[in-house]
């Protein structure tokens, strides 16, 4: 099997090694079975005992933050927040029998505490993962923080079988080495947020590109802007500045209140997503064409793969 | 790959059985309708100042209808027709091989050198798709066959010095045959700095260095089977190219073969050859040496070839049949890394060629019917299957921006066809053809990603849509004598359909700092090409005989714009002297003005120019050894002057005196 892999060059090998893959997937799914079978009539005298599965398995967690009762866990993939967009699995453990809670009602304000002033950040609400037991998600997208990770907390209200919790405490989030998220004040007057959600892992080609905008309300009201425009102009300051073709304009989707477009990206390297954002009207709210005298719009973001 | 092994098995089943077959046939002798060059002979010749050592494009370039593109001092780029590398069909002895370079810097003529091949053979149009699919001819450049002589050990060596660029050429040959075994080996050193141009103008990164070495041997595995195997190794560094952005640090070539020959002239079956073969490149292009650029970039290619064919050659009564079946698998991959100036930037990658793999399986029969002892009757026929795979999905992605519908793999079946009749009297010999060709998209075309052009500024992408180009073709060759005088008229027109070129789509960035845009390749809906040439040779006694040439070309797309590297009125007017020992030619060669540029593809007008040379040869006989001197004096005006065939205008060579000397041991 190793010998033909080294061959990959020849048809005759990758031919062979893709019957070996498919062999491979069907194993993949034999085996287990092969094993759950084995597994479960070896287990077949103890029917109390069902098999604790991970549901975190594959995340990092982040922090918990505790109060007498419960502790709250938080993950995601990197085991840290950053600034800009953070997607946050969220589980519940009960202090007096360690279980994870199954049916709490959750609501969480995350909050900068700055000289003067405190305020919040773009958040989504927590819901329940449809397919999970103990698990819940949401989305928050911390626009700033202290150099050293200071400065934010983040404070949990739940409600389990009609008696309130709360849980606070302050956490770290680490500066993002790229602008993934920008806010800005408008021609309008009204400051915005504008954070990247898509791409995560980018290619070399046509990219799904997914962008969060919202409207800052006041100090603890973000909500989402619907049925703006977003442009796109892609460069490679790197490179002469060159820009991509077949980029499509950002445009909002209802379904998840987010705002989408197509972005290609000729070659790896370092990409500054120049945007300019209209509202309903048609009027710019913020940022410049790309000329040769303006390299970089107002209002950017970054990215590097 | 199964279909291809399966093919290629059954052939050499074949080929036993057609080998028992025998049955008595007279030897009738045909035209071949081809232009040989015959390579390396290290005797006397006063064709168009031939120098025993120079190097396989310089031989190539005595041809009529082939000129070279010059990028540099060398690997220079053959054009048949006006029609360049993609149009056109480079074998080495049958063999399918292609250059590593996205750019064009390591046309297949540079892998190997005169010590390795006996001869050329260039065919113009469907004439050369013998071995593969084209549109303006095919050039082979063919190994000696079998040197069973029995002659002992015989020994060349060859040196040569040319003034202009201090060039230095070695070579070494050494050969041992018996009748039952041969084994040859040779070895080519050279090295050149920049050249000067007219007036002594230095043209700064033109200076290159390679050696080549091979190894041939045979054995005789009974009276009409031979078995023979080939190993060239090629390797090029410190290769400057005076008209590009960037030079080339690497150019690696292995060529290997093994073929089966059998040969019997009583039997219908005359021939039957059968070759196994591969070949790997590795082309390592970087501008390390440039002091100034926007960027530095690196850009690696290789390209890996495996093939084989079997050819045999039938006569029955007044036919001579060729057939040959032929196949091969091509692994094309180039990328491109830039290192940003400012260091905190990440380096910038791209597939430039995205692992493209081309399988191809075909065959070839050529009839010759020899109608009278005066007339004879030729028509070919080659049937292909096609196949590119982009192997890698990056690669896909990368060309899904340009062109949303691709998928990662394309089939074509391919067509050639020609027809020729030859009559040959006395004082008068002609022969006319008429021929359809298809080709496929070269491995740039199709799939090439920011290519950047420096002949018109344009960043190149490639198309996988792009349809078969075809094209129909007519020709006539026609000779007469009078007496001491001979006239001969060559022509050839095309029309070639679904024209490949690079399109301007202004919608699209360029990605090379300084580029004017980029050019996707499409097709034009036609084009026009056209050449004429008028050879003469008048002998004016049996020492003294002049040679001339005319030729004029024409080329039009169907956007009504000319077609770009279109050769101008181009003339060539020699005067001989030979005797048994001694001879010299000298030489005047010019080209009218071009006049007939395409701005469109990034011309100008390249200003007429004439360019006087003068060689001369001796050979002497020590005992049973044989010295030959070649010397000469090549553009002794010293004119500084650059041809239409020069990218970006680059000067030509200035006054250079050389000298090559051969030393032939028995």
């Amino acid at each position: 099997m190793l010998l033909v892999r080294i061959n990959e060059p020849d048809r005759v090998s990758t031919y062979f090694s893709k019957k070996i893959k498919t062999l491979k997937m069907k194993l993949k799914y034999i085996l287990p079975i092969l094993f759950i079978t084995l597994f479960t009539t070896a287990c077949s005298n103890n029917d109390d005992e069902t098999p604790v599965i991970n549901e975190v398995e594959g995340l990092v967690k982040i922090q918990e933050i505790t109060n007498n009762d419960h502790s709250i866990e938080l993950y995601n993939k990197a085991g840290k927040f950053n600034t800009g967009y953070n997607n946050v699995t969220i589980r519940i453990k009960d202090h007096t029998d360690n279980s994870y809670l199954e049916n709490a009602n959750i609501s969480w304000t995350p909050m900068m505490q700055m000289p003067s002033m405190q305020h919040s950040c773009p958040k989504s609400t927590i819901t329940k993962i449809a397919d999970k037991k103990t698990l819940y998600q949401g989305i928050v997208i911390y626009q700033m923080t202290n150099t050293d990770g200071s400065g934010w907390s983040l404070t949990f209200n739940y409600n389990i079988n009609g008696e309130d919790y709360t849980a606070t405490d302050t956490i770290s989030v680490t500066q993002s080495e790229k602008q993934n998220v920008t806010n800005f004040i408008g021609s309008d007057g009204k400051s915005y947020i504008v954070a990247l959600i898509d791409p995560k892992d980018p290619i070399i080609g046509i990219n799904d590109l997914m962008v969060g905008l919202y409207k800052m309300e006041s100090m603890v009201s973000f909500p989402v802007v619907q049925d703006y425009t977003i442009m796109l102009d892609p460069r490679m300051p790197g490179m002469g500045n060159h820009s991509s073709p077949n980029n499509t304009d950002l445009s909002y989707n209802s379904t998840d209140n987010m705002y989408h477009g197509n972005l290609s990206l000729t070659m790896t390297g370092y990409w500054v997503l120049n945007l300019k954002l209209k509202n309903g009207e048609g009027t710019v709210l913020k940022g410049e064409d790309i000329t040769e005298s303006n390299e970089k719009s107002s209002l950017y973001l970054e990215l590097e793969f | 790959m199964k279909r291809f092994f399966i093919i290629s098995m059954c052939t050499l089943c074949c080929n036993l059985v057609f080998s028992q077959e025998t049955q008595s046939e007279t030897k009738k002798d045909t035209t071949l309708l081809q232009e040989t060059i015959v390579i390396a002979q290290r005797k006397l010749s006063n064709y168009r100042q031939e120098k025993t050592l120079s190097s396989i494009d310089a031989y190539l370039e005595k041809a009529n209808k082939v000129t070279m593109i010059k990028r540099g001092n060398y690997a220079w780029e053959p054009s048949i027709n006006n029609m360049m590398s993609d149009r056109l069909n480079v074998t080495i002895d049958g063999m399918q091989i292609f250059g590593a370079c996205t750019d064009k810097m390591d046309p297949i003529t540079s892998y190997v050198d005169v010590s390795n091949l006996e001869q050329v053979s260039i065919n113009s149009g469907q004439e050369g798709a013998e071995n593969g699919h084209c549109v303006g001819g095919g050039i082979d450049l063919q190994i000696a066959p079998s040197k069973f002589y029995n002659s002992g050990l015989k020994t060349n060596i060859d040196l040569g010095y040319e003034t202009n660029g201090d060039y230095k050429t070695t070579g070494l040959d050494l050969e041992y045959s018996s009748n039952k075994f041969y084994l040859n080996t040779d070895a080519i050193f050279r090295k050149s700095d920049n050249y000067k141009a007219g007036d002594k103008e230095e043209i700064l990164y033109s200076q290159f260095q390679k050696y080549n070495i091979s190894l041939l041997s045979g054995y005789k595995l009974a009276n009409n089977h031979t078995l023979e195997s080939n190993i060239i190794y090629d390797k090029a560094t410190d290769v400057g190219y005076p008209a590009l952005p960037m030079d080339v640090s690497l150019a690696e070539a292995l060529i290997t073969s093994v073929t089966h020959r059998y040969k019997n002239d009583v039997t219908r079956v005359k021939s039957l050859e059968s070759k196994l073969y591969f070949n790997t490149i590795t082309h390592i292009m970087d501008d390390s040496n440039r002091p100034e650029v926007p960027i530095r970039m690196d850009m690696p290619g290789w390209s890996d070839t495996y093939g084989f064919y079997s050819k045999v050659t039938l006569k029955e009564k007044k036919h001579n049949l060729l057939v040959n079946l032929n196949g091969f698998y091509n692994k094309s991959l180039a990328e491109m890394t830039m290192y940003p100036n400012d260091p905190n930037q990440p380096d910038m990658f791209m597939y430039t060629w995205p692992d493209i793999r081309t399988l191809y399986t075909g065959l070839f029969i050529n009839d010759n019917i020899a109608l009278n002892a005066k007339e004879s009757i030729s028509t070919s026929l080659r049937l292909g299957f096609h196949q590119n795979k982009i192997a890698k999905k990056v690669g896909v992605e990368s060309l899904q921006i340009f062109h949303p519908d691709i998928s990662d793999s394309k089939n074509r079946f391919l067509l050639s066809l020609s027809g020729e009749y030859t009559i040959k009297k006395d004082k008068f010999d002609a022969t006319l053809g008429i021929g359809y060709g298809e080709r496929a998209p070269s491995v740039s075309e199709g799939y090439g990603f920011f290519l950047f052009n420096s002949f018109d500024n344009y960043d190149y992408i490639g198309n996988p849509n792009l349809k078969n180009e075809k094209a129909l073709e007519f020709n006539s060759k026609i000779n007469f004598k009078f007496k001491a005088l001979k006239l001969g008229i060559v022509s050839s027109f095309f029309h070639v359909s679904n024209y490949i070129i690079g399109e301007i789509d202004d919608t699209v960035n360029p990605m090379t700092i300084g580029a004017n845009g980029v050019r996707i390749y499409e097709a034009l809906k036609h084009a026009s090409i056209f050449n004429t040439y008028l050879n003469t040779s008048y002998d004016i006694s049996k020492k003294i005989s002049f040679n001339s040439s005319i030729g004029y070309n024409y080329g039009v797309g169907s956007n009504n714009t000319n077609l770009s590297l279109i050769r101008p009125l181009s003339y060539l007017a020699e005067i001989n002297y030979s005797t048994q020992k001694f001879n010299a030619a000298l030489q005047l060669e010019g080209n009218g003005n071009q006049s007939e540029y395409s701005s469109f593809y990034g011309e100008d007008e390249t200003p007429a120019y004439a360019i006087l040379n003068l060689n001369m040869g001796n050979i002497f006989h020590l005992r049973n050894n044989r010295l030959v001197f070649k010397y000469g004096i090549e553009n002794i005006l010293d004119a500084n002057y650059s041809t239409y065939a020069d990218w970006n205008n680059i000067s030509r060579q200035g006054r250079n005196f050389y000298l090559n000397m051969s030393y032939i041991i028995f």
